[in-house]
């Protein structure tokens, strides 16, 4: 039995390969699919147990980050994708994937489309660095919640706001926030910037559908696969705790190894 | 009838909303305005006291193309159907709100909103929009297609009346680049490009030569850009001449683009009667046949490295990373085009050397860029600014914004780099772009076969670009602004995106035999070169074109961006095609690759220019220069006085060419494709400088590269072959510091130089090219791929401004693990610090006599024989897995290396001078501290591996001269034996991150 994972690419896409590679990694079988194999016709997103929709700047996003891509999922796909999240199959956007999510109506809640929105960090600036997340949710199939994980983050329109009070209050009472910024010190509240990076209403790294299996972040799980990827691996090195046997070893692995764990038990199960 | 416009304009939620305040007042949360308080922070750098308040939207005009009824037109498409369109298209459902009026008479009828200004932007009809393809690509996912997109950017300004005057000042230097853009104040009626290009009107044209004078002749090359000399034109005309007719016009552009300094670097390759004159007026004379050939490829010669896979044939060098791959390398510049429009400028730099990879061999996958600028100074007054030129902190921000926007949409990490700052930079900014990519070694080679087809892959083809190769020959002027704006590009970076995923998929499948890019020069360059051995044939009204109106000329040589040249086996084209279709990309066939020997070139069936492919390759006279180089009289060194130590390392910290490039480095993705293991930003708080980045380019292997530079401008005015020496040993000592081979380092020349048409200046080059070509001896360090950029020079008020001699030396080494690799902040107290080299009299063109006073002195050397061993023994110390931490000693000597150390690794350091080795016996502690001496290192060994670091180097250069301690302080112990610099880590760390923390974000704390 095998984990079939999607990993969707458009113009513009650039987070496919490692993408690809984390799945892998994680014992499931991945394959980079151009979006207009599906609208075409040529594929079926059915044939796969995980959607993964990587980071990158779809057709450039020069209309707001993931407009376009999300324009065409709906147009074309929106039946087979809500088919494909009330089969229970998981499905993960990072960064300008959850960007696509948000845009395409799939997080927070289905049909949700102008409820929450990711736009312009409060720096004005793309913030490429390392920062830590904090898991914040009790309802996820694959986190922990208290888990403290690092990795880095690269986007410049990444703070999450809402379109009300009562849409935040929702967020939080379905246990819909799946990570918040935090920082060294492991700060209860907003740490500020640049721990936030973008100013996000209430530290919100990343948001999940209310039965967990759509997670949507701006960090990048795929870039912290091995220790070696840590910027202080040099450091902890030189103090003996860097293995040669390095893979795995990052803390972004965890979410890529989960989700396939979770699609086995589900292909178990039926 | 005429279509009419439809103008959609979105704006902030929750601007003036309310209109509380009244007139002239604004209320918009400043977090909900992130684009208005950077406008602001720009505005303030102008050194206005007092900075409107700013609010900005984005207008959308949209009309229907062609047909002027019908369901699918704006006449059809009612503003409720508008509405569905930019809900799912054009604006953010939370935070922003839109407004739909019509355009008439150019006039829209948006809300004011109280503003007391407003400022619409257009681009120039022409230049590239990419928001454009985007919204045409969701209409027609939302099934409208036949619509024509124009946009804009539209500033209202609260707070401030502005006058005329300010207006003007606000639209050139903030809001707009007039090159590009067009600025329409309140009321002015808009006219938002949609009709351009023109009729196409095809005219054969040829150009007499026969019988003109030498003032006729070079009256026809200036006034058509063409940049050639009276030699070449004399050569072109007697060739013609005996062929009994005139050149046609796209003949004569052909071999003005083939023969451009730009594509066949004359200089370099021409004769050089070349001059030495001693202080004491003694000569040493020299012809120098082939500079490039007798120096630097003369050296890659004789190394003959056996991991050197390919080296200056192709687009880039290429060197082994394993059994399987290879890891290509090019560093491109991109100067006059960033000069007039920085943003678009480096933008197409860095897309142009992506395409340098994307060239090489059958196509390398990029997996790294670098880059490095040469600006003005930053503090320059606006009114001491030379007219022409842009500030150089406009320069700069369009800069990093150009290579951010580019390479951060490519999918590149851009990691590493450098910044330097002279006066002499402020007409002719220097902005130099690499770009790393991997390669299969089985791919490294290609071949054109008469009877493959050409096919042009890529972006349109438009008037963009036109004479860039021959316009980044000649010098620039305070016109260039003016006359060269047709030579500026504006790139895209999707299309070529797009670009590189099919034509990597291409490659795998083997569907075609050779690739080039399109650079300087366009097609003309490109399918001259890859038919040079064959000869070739293009149709070329069948280049896709952006719009109508091209003359066949301006389809041959535009350098509209993003389009790669193929040679497809006919078998194979339909698969071509096919593959490129899938993914959207546009793949046509112009032409074929025939038996000819000869560039026939045709239009609508008609020929309009037949050329033999020898006489464009080989039929270009010779350059002859005069060369001269008056060596400088020693001078003594003029010491600073009543300086403290302390206060000339806080000095040196924060000046602009050692201060920290954080505010730029956190800008780029650094981490993208997930390859990277060693950062440019190090230590605990990712705030130490590291000395070279490093990426593992494959997921099936351990194997790594590691990319380092060197350059130092400020040497080159006192000894250019020092110069050299300095920037091959520091783009070396880089890598070792980060634990990489120095037995397996490739290194690329980039020559950026002011007008070689002076002899003294050309002199200069002769001696860098000499000691590049001593350098890469000495250490065995091969130069595989190179660049110049020759007359940089800038004509201001009658006077002639060059260049310093820049020199960059890029520098790529290959581990087979990354596990070895060390970083530059120190680890814990209780370690024993060693310095590695000989600290000598070096102070000549330092940092400690530009910043904080001091004249004279000696530019540092290189022992080459010791260097290399150095080098070497250090590695395996590395190898060995003692080395805790090492960085190398450059810009403001052990000083400064002991000082980013510490504030990096939060460890306290001490020092003890009395331990320096010095072959000189040096007595002073300035000297001591503040030297540049080349081939050093400080590095941190656990106290018990010291005698065995010590036993590994015998005789060569190591000492300990301190240790890691567990304070917060470093402290520098001088020659007398009492402290002469005690400072906290803090205050060194706020020094040398003040520039940054002011360029970066300003980030309100709530």
């Amino acid at each position: 039995m095998s984990v079939r994972v999607l990993v969707l690419r458009s113009a513009g896409t650039n987070n496919d390969f490692e993408t690809v590679q984390a799945f892998e990694l994680a014992g499931a079988q991945a394959e980079r699919l151009h979006v207009q194999a599906l609208t075409e016709g040529k594929r079926r997103l059915s044939e796969f147990q995980i959607l993964a929709i990587p980071g990158g700047f779809s057709y450039g996003d020069d209309l707001g980050a993931g407009t376009v891509l999300a324009n065409q999922l709906r147009a074309n796909l929106r039946e087979d994708l809500e088919t494909f999240v009330q089969e229970g199959n998981q499905v993960i956007g990072i960064c300008n994937g959850f960007q696509i999510l948000v845009r395409l109506g799939l997080l927070p809640v289905p049909g949700g489309d102008k409820a929450v929105s990711l736009v312009e960090n409060v720096s004005g600036h793309f913030e490429s660095r390392w920062i830590r997340l904090r898991v914040d949710t009790d309802s996820s199939p694959i986190l922990k919640k208290g888990e403290v994980l690092e990795m880095p983050v690269a986007h410049k329109e990444g703070r999450l706001v809402v379109a009300s009070d009562e849409i935040f209050d929702e967020l939080i009472k379905n246990d819909q926030v799946a990570f918040r910024y935090t920082d060294a010190e492991g700060t209860e509240g907003d740490p500020g910037y640049p721990a936030n990076p973008n100013g996000s209403i209430s530290s919100i790294a990343g948001i999940q559908s209310p039965c967990g299996k759509v997670l949507g972040m701006m960090p990048h799980p795929e870039r912290h696969l091995r220790s070696l990827h840590h910027p202080e691996w040099t450091r902890r090195k030189a103090l003996g705790t860097v293995s040669n046997d390095d893979w795995k070893q990052g803390d972004g692995f965890v979410i890529f190894k989960r989700m396939v764990e979770k699609a086995l038990e589900l292909q178990g199960a039926t | 009838m005429v279509a009419p416009i439809w103008s959609i304009e979105v704006f902030p939620r929750g601007w003036n909303e309310s209109n509380q305040q009244g007139p002239g007042v604004v209320e918009l949360a400043p977090e909900d305005n992130p684009r208005g308080r950077a406008l602001q922070e720009e505005i303030r750098s102008l050194g206005w006291d007092s900075v409107p308040e700013i609010v900005v939207s984005d207008i959308y005009f949209i009309q229907s193309e062609g047909a002027d009824s019908g369901a699918n037109s704006p006449l059809g498409l009612d503003p409720e159907k508008l509405k569905e369109v930019v809900e799912a298209l054009l604006s953010d459902p939370v935070t922003q709100g839109f407004s739909i009026e019509q355009l008439e008479g150019g006039e829209d009828t948006h809300s004011w909103r109280e503003a007391l200004h407003r400022a619409t932007v257009l681009k120039r009809a022409g230049v590239m929009d990419p928001s454009e393809a985007s919204a045409l690509h969701g209409l027609a996912d939302l099934g409208l297609t036949g619509f024509a997109v124009r946009t804009a950017t539209r500033f209202y300004f609260y707070n401030k009346e502005l006058n005329a005057g300010q207006q003007e000042i606000l639209a050139s230097k903030v809001l707009s680049n007039p090159v590009i853009e067009e600025v329409f104040w309140d009321r002015s009626p808009i006219q938002p490009p949609f009709q351009i290009g023109g009729e196409s009107q095809f005219q054969k044209n040829s150009i007499s030569l026969e019988g003109l004078d030498d003032d006729e002749l070079m009256k026809i090359s200036q006034e058509g850009q063409l940049s050639l000399d009276l030699n070449e034109m004399r050569t072109i005309q007697a060739h013609y001449s005996k062929l009994g007719r005139p050149p046609s016009d796209i003949e004569l552009e052909t071999l003005a683009q083939t023969w451009s300094e730009h594509c066949c670097h004359k200089t370099f390759t021409g004769v050089i009667d070349y001059r030495r004159v001693e202080p004491d007026g003694t000569e040493t004379k020299e012809v120098i046949d082939n500079l490039l050939k007798q120096t630097i490829k003369k050296a890659t010669d004789e190394i003959d490295a056996p991991w050197c896979l390919s080296v200056f044939v192709d687009n880039a060098g290429v060197v082994a990373l394993d059994e399987e791959y290879g890891v290509s390398f090019k560093v491109e510049t991109h100067n006059h085009p960033s000069a007039i429009e920085p943003y678009g400028g480096a933008g197409t730099g860095i897309g142009g050397v992506i395409r340098d990879t994307l060239g090489t061999g059958l196509g390398a996958r990029p997996i790294i860029n670098t880059d490095v600028f040469c600006f003005g100074p930053l503090d320059l007054e606006y009114q001491d600014l030379p007219q022409g030129t842009l500030h150089p902190l406009r320069v700069m921000r369009g800069v990093v914004g150009g290579v951010r926007d580019y390479g951060n949409r490519m999918g590149i990490p851009t990691a590493n780099g450098a910044v330097y700052f002279d006066e002499r930079y402020i007409g002719n900014p220097l902005v130099f772009c690499g770009s790393v990519g991997l390669i299969p070694r089985s791919q490294v080679d290609k071949e054109v076969r008469p009877g493959d087809l050409i096919y042009a892959m890529g972006g349109r083809t438009g008037r963009d670009g036109i004479h860039g190769a021959t316009f980044s020959s000649v010098e620039l002027t305070e016109e260039s602004e003016v006359v060269s704006s047709g030579a500026v590009q504006i790139g895209n970076a999707i299309t070529e995106k797009k670009v590189l995923d099919v034509l990597l998929e291409a490659r795998d499948r083997g569907l075609y035999r050779a690739i080039t890019d399109c650079g300087a020069g366009g097609f003309s360059s490109a399918v001259g070169e890859m038919g040079e051995q064959t000869g070739a044939k293009v149709d070329l009204e069948k280049a896709p074109l952006k719009y109508d109106g091209l003359t066949y000329t301006e389809i041959w040589i535009s350098e509209a961006q993003e389009r790669m040249v193929f040679a497809v086996p006919p078998e194979n084209a339909q698969a071509l095609e096919e593959l490129a279709a899938s993914e959207e990309v546009e793949c046509v066939c112009i032409g074929e690759f025939t038996d000819s020997g000869r560039l026939e070139l045709f239009y609508r069936g008609e020929s309009v220019g037949d050329l033999s492919m020898e006489f464009l390759h080989d039929g270009n006279p010779r350059f002859e220069r005069e060369a001269v180089y008056q060596v400088p009289a020693h001078q003594e060194e003029q010491f600073p006085t009543e300086t403290s130590a302390g206060q000339a390392l806080h000095r040196i910290l924060s000046s602009p060419n050692v201060a920290s490039k954080e505010w730029i480095i956190r800008q780029y993705d650094h981490e993208v494709q997930g390859l990277s293991v060693v950062k440019a930003m190090q230590g605990p708080r990712r705030d130490g400088p590291g000395d070279a980045c490093a990426f593992t380019p494959r997921f099936e292997s351990d194997a790594t590269v590691v990319v380092g530079c060197g350059m130092n401008p400020c040497y080159g005015d006192l000894d250019p072959y020092r110069m050299a020496l300095s920037a091959i040993d520091e783009a070396i000592r880089n890598i070792v510091a980060t634990g990489g081979d120095p037995d397996r380092v490739a290194i690329l020349d980039n020559f950026a130089w002011g007008n070689t048409r002076r002899p003294q200046i050309l002199g200069q080059l002769v001696e860098a090219a000499k000691g590049c070509a001593d350098g890469a001896l000495g250490f065995g360090t091969p130069f595989i791929s190179g660049k110049d950029s020759l007359n940089n020079e800038f004509q201001v008020g009658g006077k002639a401004i060059n260049i310093p001699p820049s020199l960059l030396i890029s520098s790529l080494s290959v581990v087979d693990s990354a596990h070895q690799l060390i970083s530059m902040d120190l680890k814990a107290s209780g370690n024993a610090l060693l310095l590695i080299g000989d600290t000598k009299l070096e102070l000549g063109g330092s940092h400690y006599f530009r910043t904080v006073g001091g004249e004279g002195g000696i530019v540092p050397d290189v022992d080459l024989v010791k260097a290399k061993e150095i080098f070497q023994k250090l590695y395996s110390l590395v190898e060995e897995g003692w080395v805790l931490s090492a960085h190398d000693l450059s810009e403001g000597g052990l000083a400064v290396a002991a000082a980013e150390m510490a504030f990096a690794g939060e460890i306290g350091a001490k020092l003890e001078l009395q331990k320096v080795l010095s072959s000189e016996d040096l007595q002073r502690d300035d000297a001591l501290l503040f030297s540049e001496s080349n081939s050093r290192f400080l590095i941190e060994v656990s106290q018990d591996r010291v005698d065995d670091c010590l036993k590994r180097f015998g005789s060569l250069p190591i000492a300990q001269v301190g240790q890691t301690v567990d304070s917060d302080k470093l402290e520098i112990v001088g020659l007398s034996g009492e402290s002469i610099l005690e400072e906290s880590l803090a205050s060194l760390r706020d020094s040398w991150q003040r520039l940054s923390k002011e360029m970066g974000p300003q980030v309100e704390v709530s």
